[in-house]
């Protein structure tokens, strides 16, 4: 099975960034089939339908996730998540460069559903030239009117404001992200009161990640039950697989979801590069756990991959071939959510220290077998007692990665260096 | 006196307005600083604060958390590495040793010649398809070689400064946790 494009189906089109050629091949009929023929329930129900579930990481149904707004509390907001910064992400950019008047219109159609006066795309500030892009889509737009008062002549009305970052991971978390849109630093809230209840200025809120919505004027147009026969049962559609690492040809590849795993890293990835064997991938960004080459043949289906051990996530594959120091990766990680805890909480912040100092010290082949027992301490102390996910997900990859790979983390002890590094570059030589 | 000009006040003031609150204009308000000073200083951050009716102190609480906004003036370029998993997993190192050696100053330095402030990030850019991936003004550069690094530094070195980003990194090595302080 090959790709399935549907939300890439034009990337590379000449011109697509632009609303002429956008339009060309049908665009924005999806806004205007809903502005026309839904009324804003009748759009829910059509989503739900469809089954998608959300793209942001947490595989959230959207259509439910759109239905816990109150009724008749307004205004209500509309969140869209480009803050995409899990490490081994990059599908969210891919959209925005490739489509950005796709992920416009389905941004307009969540904001009709959910009656939203003002939609909020959140972009994180490394993506400036993706930002620019936004900004420029959103004023062709509105001067076409599809974005501000009366939209296409129906009363529904609807600004878009493209807000850009500055450099915090943390903020794509969806009640950071509000945080920080406010004009805050971007530190999470306590759960409950969600979002749909309190959310941006205390209002109801959502938050929809770029590809979610992107896939809006699809179901739209096709219909909530055709989306619902592609994919698999509980994963419907396709999504966008960022694949990077040890691969003869990394990029993003659409994929029905309940495809397996193998025939994206063979058919699209094209294997493991200079005809090396893979020891290891992580199948959902730098948060999820560690999976095996025994793992190749589970289908890209979001609760298959949970049930071993792991999870989709955020759709990055990051695959690691025979030469790789487990070691490294995990400190790399490690030291990637130390860098972006946000300090709010303290098992997180001084945990993720911890963790950090611990895992260089392993790499550099300094630290001593009773000192590694602490890993599984601290990550302990970290799992489950932290504010918000980051701190938990901070200890996944690295649990994971010394349970699969113990030898190779006791190997390091005292070892004076990276022994892993050190056998690959004899090898080299010989 | 004003340190901003009248442009980047006008800017602020666009941004103010554009919001239900005018404190949600801060971060673009910072950035607009940033673009006509390349970093934030104390003066532009009052008027800031000024404009959006916070005290100097809430825009500097805010301006500390997010590792892009830089605290003192630094190169008229700015370059930044990834050094995460997929970057590390293609040769990001290589291409650390090669800009250290070659810029002549550790990561978080300025070149002599006032050209570059260049650093390494832990933050994975968006790029790992194209990796080992850097930004220079903000701008992607992928598929890095130590010859396509020359290259590209070659190119840009005697161009003007870029919109923005121009500027030092203020503790990049430090957590958010540890901005706060
Ligand atoms: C630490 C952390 C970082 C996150 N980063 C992102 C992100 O960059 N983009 C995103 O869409 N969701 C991110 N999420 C998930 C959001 O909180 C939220 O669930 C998502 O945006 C909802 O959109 P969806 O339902 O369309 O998936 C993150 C969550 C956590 C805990
Ligand atoms: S877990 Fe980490 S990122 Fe989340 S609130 Fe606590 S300190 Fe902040
Ligand atoms: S790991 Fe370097 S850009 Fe993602």
């Amino acid at each position: 099975m090959a790709e399935y494009k549907l939300l890439t189906k034009d990337f590379g089109m000449d011109g697509i960034q632009t609303l002429a050629v956008y339009e060309r091949i049908g665009g924005y009929e999806g806004l205007r089939k809903a502005l026309r023929s839904m009324t804003p329930d009748e759009l829910v129900a059509e989503v739900k339908t469809s089954g998608i579930r959300g793209r942001g990481g947490a595989g959230f149904p959207t259509g439910m996730k759109w239905s816990f707004l109150p009724k008749d509390v307004h205004p209500r907001y509309l969140c869209v998540n480009a803050d995409e910064s899990e490490p081994g992400c990059f599908k969210d950019r891919a959209l925005i460069d490739e489509n950005p008047h796709q992920l416009i219109e389905g941004t307009l159609i969540a904001a009709y559903a959910i009656q939203a006066p003002i939609a909020f795309i959140y972009i994180r500030g490394e993506y400036h030239d993706q930002r620019l892009l936004l900004e420029r889509c959103v004023e062709e737009a509105r001067a076409a009117g599809y974005v501000g008062r009366d939209i296409l002549g129906s009363d529904f009305s609807c600004d878009i404001i493209v807000h850009g970052g500055a450099g915090a991971y943390i903020c794509g978390e969806e009640t950071a992200l509000i945080d920080s849109l406010e004009g805050f630093r971007g530190q999470p809230r306590l759960k409950p009161p969600f979002p749909a209840v309190k959310g941006l200025y205390g209002k109801p809120t959502v938050v929809n990640n770029v590809e979610t919505l992107s896939n809006l004027p699809h179901i739209v147009l096709r219909g909530g039950a055709w989306f619902a026969s592609v994919g698999a049962e509980k994963s419907t559609g396709t999504r966008l697989f960022c694949c990077s690492g040890h691969i003869n040809r990394p990029g993003t590849y659409e994929m029905q979801l309940g495809t397996p795993i193998r025939e994206l890293l063979e058919d699209e990835c094209r294997g493991i590069w200079k005809g090396r064997s893979l020891k290891a991938f992580q199948p959902g960004g730098g948060s999820m756990q560690v999976l095996l080459p025994e793992h190749l043949d589970l289908p890209l289906e979001m609760d298959a991959v949970q049930r071993a051990g792991s999870a989709l996530g955020a759709g990055a594959m990051v695959f690691m071939d025979e030469t790789t120091c487990m070691v490294d990766v995990s400190m790399r990680l490690v030291d990637f959510y130390q860098h972006e805890s946000c300090g709010k909480c303290a098992p997180c912040r001084e945990g993720t220290y911890f963790e950090s100092e611990l895992m260089h010290r392993l790499e550099a082949g300094a630290l001593t077998p009773a000192e590694l027992s602490t890993l599984t301490d601290i990550c302990d102390n970290m799992n489950g007692k932290c504010f918000c996910p980051l701190g938990d997900t901070a200890t996944w990859f690295v649990m994971s990665a010394y349970q699969a790979f113990r030898g190779e983390f006791e190997e390091h002890c005292g070892a004076g260096g990276c022994p892993v590094k050190r056998r690959h570059a004899a090898m080299a030589v010989a | 006196m004003s340190v901003l000009t009248p442009k980047t006040r006008a800017e602020i003031e666009r941004q103010r307005d554009r919001y239900p609150h005018a404190r949600s204009a801060v971060l673009p308000s910072l950035w607009a600083v940033q673009h006509q000073l390349g970093y934030l200083s104390p003066e532009g951050m009052k008027e800031v604060a000024e404009l959006l009716r916070l005290t100097p102190s809430e825009v500097e609480a805010v301006a500390s958390f997010y590792s892009m906004y830089f605290d003192r003036p630094g190169g008229r370029h700015h370059v930044l590495v990834c050094v995460n998993v997929s970057c590390a997993l293609r040769g990001a190192e290589e291409i650390v040793s090669h800009l250290e050696s070659r810029l002549g100053c550790p990561s978080g330095g300025t070149t002599a010649d006032g050209a570059f402030t260049w650093e390494h990030t832990v933050e994975c850019l968006g790029a790992c398809g194209g990796a080992p991936a850097m930004q220079v003004d903000h701008h992607f550069q992928e598929n890095l070689t130590p010859e396509r690094v020359d290259a590209i530094l070659d190119g840009v070195r005697g161009a003007p400064a870029a919109e923005g980003p121009a500027g030092r990194p203020h503790r990049s090595s430090g957590s958010a946790a540890q901005r706060a302080s």
